[in-house]
């Protein structure tokens, strides 16, 4: 027996690397929900188990991009999705391609929703697969103390005055340029706020039949000569969204505006808790746009998906919203919510009393929905790499332009 | 009766239990490694969107064809991955000779060195790049502030293509010399001291010593360092990406300056879900690992040992 052993040792490695662990259960139906960034969902979780002691809820947060990979990946092999999946809008229309992985969501709730932000997550064979949490209403950030020291005006009526539409508002840049401190720019990025210009047009990327149509849209065009003048003029820092010196410029003071949905403010202060009071908050030029928000999906994989259903139904019901926009300032994309007193008039002490919830209530109701094709993020992605290739000196407006007209037609292959 | 069987059980014993001992290994390999390997043969024949899950059509050599032939970006990343494997290992071998001849000679606190020149090897690459990112930061990085103090002008690493490519190689040679330094090491204190001395006899200097007997001697360990690197090469994911971050990580560059091949690979499959066009440059991949490999293999042979 002894000689014996090895042999028995060696196949009971093997069975205890395949044997799995079992789970205890306690009577309760788990739902998860798997989030990006900061939904401000805590309070509200807590509030719904009050409600019904049967249910516990587990989050699982990881960061933007890595989020929504992990969940093409889940999607793709029917396995390991969240009972409830948040869906930012840069990636909705990826994932309503196939509007059999998800749970179709009750139509009948339609008229809770901002209309456009229905139809964004409503797929071509008319499922519904995601209801609206927030929307990142278009304001322009800005920093007070800058434009005082560059001999502008700063308060926030004079500034969104001086810039009605994007032309005026690098001619303010301009003017800001000429006597600005050392070292400070006018925005943080060309691709920032050439993003913020695209999402003001009509048409973007797409036309209604999924056409790619980059190289003939006038808007797209125009917006590129503009900002690519305004880089050629010094006005930009050359810094990428969201990048460790992204933050750093903010931290740093490098530049004196940046496009602004109602979830960058949170980023500020988060990056720059030194800079409170200093910042402000203008109405966009050309009035309205979005960027930014995001759907809570059920995929049809889960286990539990009619109590996950009713869970998603709830976190995004109009008084739920509210209070998230209350705690987290997350803009509600349900206007039954706008006329309430504890929204619009909703002030932020960081950026100098700002009337946040009158500016982006406005800015959402302004909005002119465009059409997002299948692969816009990816065509956005090439747009930012132009734009950074001209801030960088490596090509002229018009070589690097060529070049993503070709980019963004290999994608629709 | 009995001792028949035990004489039996005892035979099987000695000849099977071998197998079964090696068998978790090759189960494991089977499972992670051969089939992942035939199942992404399977899959780059296809048109393949992750997206789609199942709803895959066959086309053969197509995605081949593509790469070879009409992909740009596809031979522009495999230029950057030759480039890289350039810049990473020949420094990287060079640097750890240098270094396992300086550890070889008695010095006070040896081991405490010795282990020293393994610790980068052993600290988490993605927490390396993002350090070396900022370091090789436009505005605020340490090299710049280094290169105004001595009156250089301040680059944008990210920017250009030398420029990226001598900050992403710097990563890794920071990474990797150390593990091949003390490989070197091993083998450095198994040269007999007889050959050295009667070296010294003849009247060879440090240096004629350290090129004509050590290096010679150490023929089979730069061998397969440099086989070592070159495969390390050819997977050069974590670094290019996480020098750029922001929504473009995957691109490398806003020109893709700096996207290695396996970055490229990286790009199809996950950000734009092409998976049969991403297995297809997977397998290109082993083919060209197997390839270089074998280059670099006849170059380090040819260090002589007479």
């Amino acid at each position: 027996m002894r000689r014996t052993g090895p042999l028995v040792g060696a196949g009971l490695l093997v069975a205890s690397l395949v044997a799995g662990c079992g789970g205890v259960g306690d009577g309760k139906t788990r739902i998860t929900i798997g989030l990006f960034g900061n939904f401000g969902y805590q309070q509200l979780f807590e509030e719904y188990e009050r409600a019904h002691p049967d249910i516990d809820i587990t989050d699982r947060t990881a960061s933007y991009s890595d989020h929504h990979k992990n969940l093409a990946a889940h999607l793709a092999t029917n396995n390991g999705a969240a009972d409830i999946e948040a869906v930012d809008t840069g990636y909705i229309n990826q994932f309503k391609q196939n509007p059999d992985k998800f749970v179709a969501l009750d139509q009948g709730l339609k008229d809770q929703w901002l209309a456009w932000k229905w139809e964004a997550s409503l797929a071509k064979n008319g499922t519904q697969i995601g209801y609206g949490t927030d929307v990142g209403g278009l304001a322009i950030c800005y920093r007070r103390d800058l434009f005082e020291k560059a001999g502008l005006p700063a308060e926030r009526d004079a500034v969104s005055a001086s810039w009605p539409t994007w032309e005026k508002f690098f001619e303010t840049g301009r003017r800001f340029q000429a006597s600005a401190p050392q070292g400070v720019k006018f925005f943080d990025g060309g691709p920032t706020v050439l993003n913020a210009i695209v999402g003001q047009a009509p048409v973007g990327y797409y036309d209604p039949s999924d056409r790619i149509v980059v190289g003939e849209n006038a808007d797209l065009r125009k917006g590129w000569n503009l900002v690519t003048a305004a880089v050629a003029d010094g006005l930009s820092a050359g810094l990428l969204f969201s990048t460790p010196q992204w933050n750093t410029g903010i931290k740093q003071g490098q530049f004196a505006t940046m496009a602004c949905p109602a979830w960058q403010m949170a980023k500020i202060k988060d990056q720059a808790p030194d800079t409170k009071g200093l910042w402000d908050l203008a109405l966009v030029p050309g009035g309205g746009g979005n960027w930014g928000g995001s759907y809570l999906t059920v995929p049809k994989q889960g286990k539990n998906v009619e109590k996950a259903h009713e869970l998603a139904k709830w976190l995004t019901a109009p008084e739920q919203q509210a209070k998230v926009f209350a705690t987290a300032g997350l803009l509600p994309s349900t206007p039954k919510v706008y006329g309430e007193q504890s929204i619009n008039q909703l002030t932020s002490e960081f950026f100098n009393n700002a009337p946040v919830g009158k500016v982006f209530i406005e800015a959402a109701r302004n909005l002119r929905p465009q059409y997002q094709g299948p692969k816009a993020g990816d065509i956005q992605t090439e747009l930012g790499n132009a734009m950074q290739r001209v801030e960088q000196g490596k090509q002229s407006a018009d070589e690097s332009w060529a070049q993503f007209v070709g980019d963004a037609g290999r994608l629709a292959g | 009766m009995s001792g028949d069987w035990r004489e039996r059980r005892h035979r099987w014993d000695t000849r099977y239990a071998p197998y079964a001992y090696i068998a978790p290994y090759f189960l494991l390999f089977a499972a992670f490694g051969l089939f992942p390997l035939l199942y992404t043969a399977w899959v780059s024949l296809q048109d393949r969107d992750l997206l789609a899950g199942d709803a895959a059509t066959w086309v053969g050599l197509d995605n081949y064809v593509r790469l070879l032939t009409e992909d740009p970006y596809f031979w522009n990343a495999m230029g950057n991955t030759l480039s890289l494997w350039l810049l990473t290992t020949v420094p990287q071998i060079l640097f750890a000779l240098g270094i396992a001849q300086l550890l070889n000679r008695r010095i006070r606190t040896r081991t405490v060195f010795r282990m020293g020149v393994l610790l980068p090897n052993i600290t988490s690459v993605a927490a390396v790049t993002i350090i070396f990112a900022q370091l090789f930061g436009r505005d605020f990085g340490l090299v710049n502030w280094v290169l105004e103090l001595f009156g250089a002008g301040r680059v944008d690493w990210q920017a250009g293509t030398a420029s990226s490519h001598t900050a992403i190689a710097a990563m890794v040679v920071w990474r990797w010399t150390g593990y091949h330094a003390l490989i070197f090491l091993a083998s450095m204190q198994a040269v007999p001291t007889s050959v050295y001395e009667a070296a010294r006899l003849d009247g060879a200097s440090q240096w004629q010593q350290f090129w004509r007997i050590t290096v010679p001697m150490l023929r089979p360990q730069i061998i397969f360092s440099t086989v070592i690197a070159t495969t390390g090469n050819m997977r050069l994911l974590a670094e290019p990406l996480l020098f750029n971050p922001g929504t473009a990580a995957a691109t490398g560059g806003s020109d893709r300056q700096f996207q290695t091949a396996a970055l490229y690979l990286y790009e199809q499959g996950f950000a734009k879900y092409d998976f049969g066009y991403a297995s297809a440059i997977a397998w290109l991949l082993v083919i060209a690992t197997v390839l270089v490999t074998g280059l670099s293999y006849l170059a380090a042979r040819r260090i002589r040992t007479d």
